[in-house]
Parts: structure tokens; sequence; C-alpha cells
């Protein structure tokens, strides 16, 4: 296994270091002897993080492969940051068995861009009836420790009780995309308010989430067990998890960056590339979503990567697929929204993106410190590059990109998965002895 | 609304400065009369006439020319105005402008002697399309034409039956006919091409 | 003028004011033996239905064959769920045979506006979900007009389920155009969301309570009653028909006491009208009703519309102007190198 020797890099945006990485590992931290390194990256300047961690995207393979395959959700996720990334089950088929499982185990490995951890489904077929193998997901290969129906809700309080008593033995969470299927039902597409009202759009009331987030977090106090919020998107949700935190109950939550930064008001040209589940909510939302980042009330920021062949984009808004391209750009506006105004730090952006999310998906060797003998995934961003967003250049196989045409500060450079280069520009990776040889 | 017609096919309502009168309000008067003389003398007596403009200002005319004949003879004579709009085969070379009702009196044209009355006959395109319109409000025993003006450079086998001024002019001069009932005042000038 | 009718709000007060003057010339036409005039000859309109709808359909029919243009029923029930042809593709094939213009009726809010974003003919909305109905706002103002002249400062109650109603949605900014006061009445599950700050921001009032406004001291000048789909029963919108009528329907009863207040009151209705839920039977037949004036003047109005957005010159408004225009006749590739002219921009 080759040395790699990362110079000069801000750990968590402080004191620069070296760092040595070697057979997959972070072997010296501090003032490193380059001799006998065989690739150098000159991280002046740049800031280190632990590898980015996304608790939720969507790599749609098995079964839509023309949107998405792991091979290019995973180049996406490189690109961004991530060395982990929790791929959602609702694929085709869906990723209900053990088996289904350990197929997106080995292709992700088989990638071996980034980390590719299977979500398992909390009910068979995604269909809120009968639970599905959860112990058997559990038990496999793909140590299956993440449990969502992600893009359906799991409304039956008694399937949800029970899926949360069930996964308690082996330290399992739900992921719960909370929305009330009677009071936001699959036409819902707008934020209910007076965008909706004025656009006749069947409209999403924040009340179809926040009641599935108050019944959750009873239920989780109820079992013992853990509720995860996948991407809680209003103002009240929030306060309902803040209320159960502080109960001590076991919830957590996500925020995508969204959900952060883009409004209702997008929708009033019909655009379905803002067309996403659940919707964009007004400024207010947004604004208490920041704050309760911030304030460590939502734990994590997860992209909800949702690529999308365009075809199944270019239908009128309510018909429409919902969801929209995250991975690539998700630092970036993290860092122009929240870093740059100093609303974060970047030791607070390694616990959004890395370390929260990791402990939440139980990942052992992701979100550690930046220390000698944790595992070499790292992350190396240039705080005041400046990148604009083109749908085009997107690995990501899709390009329903919301992004597309805006500036952001502060862009991932390299990426480093188990000790290998997996993303970063050629200018940056010298060969050790071509250093030596001008020396 | 004033709806430009294709004598003027840039009018505003002032005139440039190097405009020149060519009648005056006398002259639109005595104009007037006489074609009003003319329309009673070809037609034999009022009987049977109706008098339809053209707008916009082929409305004030007819009216007027009513009221002359009406001086003369004792009798009312019938007035309406017809819009040509929906009948131009120049719509597409112009910004887009509304139709405007024909108002037609109540006698009806069929079997009635339309005299059909404009300000400025030039290419005869107007006069075409108001022949089309007629053609599909009825059928009249006869139809004339009385115009202001005649400038020339008919684009069309269409002429005039009574003619206010015959006014031989180049393409590139412009025809201004401003009438009281629309511009405050009464006057016909020329403006454009070359000085004479 | 714009090259398209999307939504009531593309027309300025000019605007509307031009159509409607050249209605009335168009509904002159209609009383004549000869009803046809040339003035759209050689253009091509398409009706192009994704959702049933005879009447508006045969009145935009009857709208371009009186204008003398090619008019052309496509109905494409179906084609709009997402598994069908996408709306794109369906637009663009339609687009690409070099027609004038698309009149289109989706069940979909913002088709319209979607369409119109890829096609080079003009696209004119004839009701786009529960979003607008442009034509049908112009053929109200058209009646009103006709009746009271002037609507500056004229009162117009509007009744019913304004939650999916594209009528209500387009009247209300016409009308507000035209100087008129609105009135918006429902009951609170048929009001559309937002509709508070909506309606502080239009300038329009709201109430939960028919015969508070029809017995307030505003005078009615016009009362429209919309259609209530007996559906939404079902959708727990409101418990029974009888109780819809006895709260919010036109009766007999509520229309006397309206007529003894004000004697020059209208009734109207976009139809088609569910006799004896929001409006009774003798409420439709009064003297007070102008509901087959408001069909009469939907084919007049909408020549005017046809007018107005096709006549016009061309490097205004017509067709194959656009930047994504070859000015050649679609041949087999032309979609194709449609698609490639839109790549990049289609998702944005």
């Amino acid at each position: 296994m080759s040395r790699l020797l990362i110079k000069g890099a801000r750990l968590l945006g402080a004191e620069g270091a070296d760092l040595l990485v070697e057979d997959g590992l972070i072997r010296e931290v501090g003032r490193v002897d380059a001799t006998g390194v065989d690739t150098t990256v000159d991280a002046d300047g740049l800031v280190a993080l632990p590898g980015l961690v996304d608790l939720h995207v969507h790599l749609r393979e098995p079964g839509r492969e023309d949107a998405e395959t792991i091979a290019t959700g995973s180049a996406a996720a490189a690109a961004g940051g991530f060395t982990a990334v929790f791929a959602m089950a609702n694929t085709s088929p869906v990723t209900d068995t053990a088996e289904a499982a350990e197929r997106v185990l080995d292709l992700g490995a088989a990638c071996g861009l980034t980390q590719v951890v299977p979500v398992g489904a909390v009910t068979k077929g995604l269909e809120g009836v009968e639970l599905a193998e959860l112990g058997l997901m559990a038990r496999s290969r793909a140590r299956v420790r993440v449990f969502s129906d992600d893009g359906k809700c799991v409304h039956d309080a008694r399937i949800m009780r029970r899926a949360l008593e069930y996964i308690k033995p082996f330290g399992g969470v739900i992921s719960q995309h909370a929305q009330d299927p009677r009071l936001a039902d699959a036409s819902a597409c707008c934020h209910e308010g007076e965008v909706s009202g004025r656009l006749g759009l069947p409209g999403w009331p924040g009340i179809a989430e926040e009641s599935i987030v108050a019944r959750d977090v009873m239920l989780a106090r109820h079992t013992g067990s853990r509720v995860h919020i996948a991407h809680v998107s209003t103002a009240a949700s929030v306060e309902v998890i803040r209320w159960a935190k502080a109960q001590g109950i076991e919830v957590t939550a996500e925020v995508t960056p969204h959900h952060l930064a883009l409004t209702t008001d997008l929708l009033t040209g019909y655009d379905p590339v803002y067309k996403v589940n659940p919707p964009l909510r007004p400024a207010e939302d947004v604004e208490a979503l920041r704050q309760a980042l911030v304030d460590g009330t939502i734990d994590a920021v997860a992209t909800d990567h949702a690529p999308h062949a365009r075809h199944d984009k270019e239908h009128a808004f309510v018909d429409a697929a919902f969801g929209m391209l995250g991975l690539e750009t998700a630092l970036p506006v993290v860092s122009e929204l929240l870093v740059r105004p100093g609303l974060l730090d970047w030791a607070g952006v390694a616990r959004v993106m890395s370390v929260n999310p990791a402990r939440i998906g139980q990942l052992a060797g992701q979100g550690r410190p930046l220390a000698a003998g944790s595992p070499a995934n790292l992350t190396l961003i240039d705080p005041d590059r400046a990148v604009t967003v083109d749908a085009a250049t997107s690995r990501s196989r899709s390009r329903n990109n919301p992004w597309h045409g805006r500036t952001f500060t502060g862009a991932v450079v390299t990426t480093v998965h188990r000790g290998r280069v997996t993303h970063g520009t050629d200018h940056q990776l010298t060969p050790s002895t071509a250093t030596e040889n001008a020396l | 609304m004033t709806c430009p017609d294709l004598s003027a096919p840039n009018p505003t309502s002032s005139t440039p400065a190097d405009a020149r009168d060519v009648m005056s309000a006398d002259d639109i008067a005595r104009a007037l009369r006489r074609i009003g003389h003319e329309i009673l003398e070809r037609n034999k007596g009022a009987e049977g006439l109706v008098l339809l403009g053209i707008p916009s200002r082929g409305v004030p005319l007819a009216r007027r020319l009513a009221a002359a004949i009406s001086e003369v003879e004792g009798t009312q004579i019938p007035v309406g105005e017809l819009d040509i709009t929906l009948h131009r085969d120049d719509l597409r070379r112009h910004p887009v402008r509304a139709a405007h009702r024909s108002r037609i009196p109540e006698t009806g044209i069929d079997d009635r002697v339309v005299v059909l009355v404009d300000d400025v006959l030039y290419s005869g395109r107007t006069i075409r399309a108001a022949l089309d319109a007629l053609s599909e409000l009825g059928r009249p025993r006869a139809v004339r034409l009385a115009v202001l003006v005649d400038r020339g450079h008919r684009e069309l086998p269409i002429r005039a039956d009574h003619v206010g001024k015959n006014l031989p002019t180049s393409r590139d001069e412009r025809i201004h006919v401003r009438l009281a009932e629309l511009d405050g005042l009464d006057v016909v000038r020329i403006s454009g091409g070359e000085a004479r | 003028m714009t090259r398209h009718l999307i939504s009531s709000a593309d027309l300025s007060r000019q605007d509307i004011e031009d159509i409607l003057a050249t209605a009335a010339s168009m509904h002159d036409l209609q009383r004549r033996e000869v009803k046809k005039v040339p003035t759209l000859r050689g253009r091509t309109v398409i009706n192009f239905f994704f959702e049933d709808s005879t009447r508006t359909r045969s009145s935009f029919e009857i709208a371009g064959k009186w204008m003398s243009a090619d008019t052309i029923n496509l109905s494409a029930k179906g084609s709009s769920t997402s598994k069908g042809e996408s709306l794109r593709d369906t637009a663009m094939t339609i687009d690409a045979m070099a027609v004038d213009a698309l009149v289109i009726r989706h069940n979909a809010s913002g088709a319209c506006h979607q369409v119109a974003q890829w096609v080079r003919a003009s696209v004119i909305n004839a009701g786009d979900g529960t979003h607008e109905h442009p034509t049908q706002a112009l053929l109200d103002a058209y009646t009103l007009r006709t009746r009271l002249d002037d609507l500056e400062g004229k009162h117009v109650v509007i009744v019913g389920d304004l939650t999916h109603s594209r009528v209500f949605r387009s009247n209300v900014i016409t009308l507000k155009k035209l100087g008129a006061r609105v009135t918006v009445v429902a009951p609170p599950t048929l009001m559309p969301s937002g509709i508070g700050t909506w309606s502080e921001t239009d300038g329009f009032a709201t109430s939960w309570d028919l015969d508070a406004v029809l017995t307030a001291d505003e005078p009615v000048d016009a009362i429209m009653m919309l259609r209530v789909q007996k559906e939404r029963m079902s959708g727990g919108y409101f418990p029974t028909a009888r109780e819809y009528t006895v709260g919010y329907g036109l009766t007999r009863e509520r229309l006397e006491a309206l007529v003894r207040r004000n004697p020059g009151v209208l009734v109207l209705h976009p139809g088609p009208m569910n006799r004896g839920l929001e409006i009774a039977a003798d409420a439709a037949d009064a003297p007070q009703s102008v509901v087959l004036d408001q069909v009469s003047a939907g084919v007049a109005v909408r020549m005017a519309v046809l007018y107005h957005l096709l006549a016009g010159d061309d490097a205004a408004s017509g067709p194959l102007t656009g930047s994504a225009a070859t000015g050649a006749l679609p041949a087999s590739g032309a979609l194709a190198s449609a698609l490639t002219t839109m790549e990049g921009g289609a998702l944005r």
C-alpha cells in the first residue's frame, strides 16, 4: 500500500498539520518527514475534515440505472467529499432482504469510490403492511442498521411501534419519512400556503410532517428505541424534536441543504426541478432549520440526493418526479450558508456532516478524529474557492440540479477514502519522486 | 383609439415641421359640398342612399357628407361605419390593433346604394378590404366610393367615383388629414419627399 | 400583447380593453348570416385537450373556424401520467408540425406555463388544473360589461369551491384590473390556502358568510356561482349537498332577497351548472341570469383572443421566430435538433 502525505492542512479549520496516510489509516499527524512518501498532496490553506457521511441518498440501482447507478452515484459522492453514503431502499426491487442489501454493499465495494451502506426497508416492498426481514438484514454482511421506507411514511402507528421494538436488540434506527398520507397525499407537491393557493397546486401542509414527528418521538419514548427524522422541513417539527431531546428521548434528525436554502416561492415558475418531497418551505421554516442545525437540535445534514431521468421531470408539475441532486453541492451550500456568515465553524461542519451521521448510522470507520490510528477517510476543502454549479458537468447520471448557475464559496478539493484519493484534480497530486528531483 | 390606415402608414397626431397645407378648412368644406351634390346627381336624388365611413377619418367625413346632402334634399341620409380590420391583407405586417364594431344603419344595405367614404385613396387595399367586409353584410344594389384626397399609386383596379382633390404625390410623401371631430382642426397637409 | 395567454395576469388593462373591443365586433359577426371572416386564413390552431371539456373545446373550435384558421382538435387524455410520454415530448411533437397556436386544456396546474417554454407556437390556456382559465374571465368581463357598462367600482361576489376553481383565480385578476370590487365567499374548507395574505395583497375581500355579504350595506352588482363537484363531499370538504345549498347556494329565496335590494343584479355561472346544488333552477333561469350570454360571449371573446395573439406581425408575435426556430419546416430531424437546442436549459 502506498504512502500518501497531505501537507499543511488546517485540521477542522484550525492549526496546520501534515497527515501521513498508509495502509488506509492515518499514521502520523503533525510535522511529517516526506521521505519514502509516494504521493504528496499540497494542502496549504485547505481545511481537512473527516470524510463526509450522507445518511440519505438515492442511487437508483437496481431498477433505474438510467437515472443513476451505484458507480455514478459513488463518483458524485466522492466529488462531493463523501466517504460514506446510505443508499435508500426504494429501488426496484426494494432493499427489503439480506440478499438485496448485500448486493448493494458489493456493488458499492466493487466501485470503491465511497462506502455505500445499504438502508433496509422497514416494511416489505415499502408497502407499510408487513415488516421486512429486519433481523436478517442486520445479520447479513451488509450489517444494516438504518431502516427506512423513505419515499413513503411508515404511517401505520402499530407497524411503526413494532419496527421500533424489533430493532432494539441490534441497535438499529428507523429513519422516518414523516408524511401523514391522509394530510398530504401522493399528489401533494407544494408547501400549503399562499403560493400553493395561487398556483392551484395540491398543498403539502407542515402539519402532515409535524403530526408524524410528534407521534414518532412518543413511540420512541414508549419503546425506548431510536427514531431518526429524515429531511426535517418545518419549524414546528424542530420544536417537537427539541422538546423530545430535552426529555431524553432517543431522537435524531437530519436536514437537507435544499431545505436550508431554497424557499417555496421558487415554485412560481412551475419548474419541476424544484419539486421535492417534503416540499420547499417558506423563509420562516428555512430560518428555523438553520438555527436548529447550529444549536444541535438537528444532528446532521443529509442530501436526499434524488437523481431522475430527464423525461421523469418533464411532465406537468404535479406529475413530475420528486427530488433533486445534492451530493456534489452539499458542502459548498453549507459553506456558503453557514460557515461564511459565521453560524458554524469547520469543526461544526465536521460534526453535522461526518461525526453525527456516522454515529447515527453506526459506521465505526467514519466520522473519526483526524488522529493517528483513525481510518483515512478525509475531505480537503478550499474554503475560499468559488464554485459555480453547472448541471452539465455533474458526475451524476441525472441533471435535476436546482443549484445550476448558482455560485458558492467553499469547494471540495480532494477526497480520500480508505487511504485512496477518490477525488482531486491532478495538479494537487504530486508524485513524490518528482518533488525530490525538483529539490 | 385611432386606427391607422394605409394612406398614412405612420400617422401621428402632430404633423412634421416640413408639412405644407394642401387643403384648408374651407377647401375641405367646399369639396364635401361638391361631392354631396355629385352623389345626388349620380343617384338622381337621395332615395336608397347609405353612407358608410371607413374608420377612423372616413367616419366624420361620412357624417358631414350626409349633413350636406340633407341640407340639399331635406331628408335624413342613413350613415354608418364599416370596420375593415378583420379583412385587411396586411395584418401580419403590423402590430395587432383592436377590431371595432361596424355600425350599419337599421335600413341595412341590401338593395341600397352604398357610398363608402374614406379620407385618402392610395393603394386601394383598404377599399378592397371594405368591399369584402361589405359582401358579408349584405348585397347592395351598387357600391360607390367617395374620398377626400386621391393621391394615386393604386395597387388594385379600384377608382373613386367622387374625389375632393386629386393630389399627385411621390411614394415617400405622406398625407395628413386632420378633422375637427378627431383632431380639433380641419386641414390636409403633405410632408416628406423632395421639396417642390 | 404577449405571445401567449397563460394567466390573466399576462394581460394589461389596455390588452383587456382591446380584446373586449374586438370581441364586440366579433359578437356582431355571430348575428350575421355570413359569420366567417378571413382574418386568420392560413393559420393553424390546435385545440389540445388533455381533459374533456365539450363546451370550451367547441367554443374555441367555432372561434377558430369563424376566423378562417385551420382548427384541429386533439384529445390527449391519459398521456399526462408519468408513465406515458412526457408532456414536453407531447408538446414538441405537436409543435414540430408548425402550428401557430396551441389551445391547451390540462388537468395539471401550470401545464400551459411549462409548454409555453418548450414550443414555438402561441399557447392559449383553456384551463389548467385548479390554476387559471383566462378566457373564461374575459368572457365573464365581456358579459358584465355588456350589461353594466363600466365595471369601475362595481361589486362582484364570487361564491363556491374557490380551492379548486380556476375560474375564480382568473376572474379575480381580470375584474380587479377593470376596477371592480370583488368579494369571494366559500366555507373555510373550500377557501384556498393562504387566502388571507393573498386577498390582502391583491385587494379583494373574503367571507365565510354568504348572507352577510348579500345583506351588507355594499350593493351587489353581480353574483357568480361556481360549480361545486359532488365528489368534494367524499373529500370531507362539506358534509352534504343539502347543507352546502343552505349555506352557499343561490336559492330562490336568496335571489329574491338579493333582487329586492339590488334590482339590477346579474347572476353568472361558468357552467356546467349543478341545478339544485350551487344554484336553484329558478335562479339559473331568472331574468337576472346571464348564463347563456356567457356562452354566447365565449365564442366572440375567443375569436378576439385568437385575433390578438395570431393576427399581428410575425416578428412581434408569430411562430418560427423564437430563438430555437430554424425557419425551416420541420423535417424528420427537427424534433431531435430542437431537443438538442433545449438541452441544459430544459431542467432549469
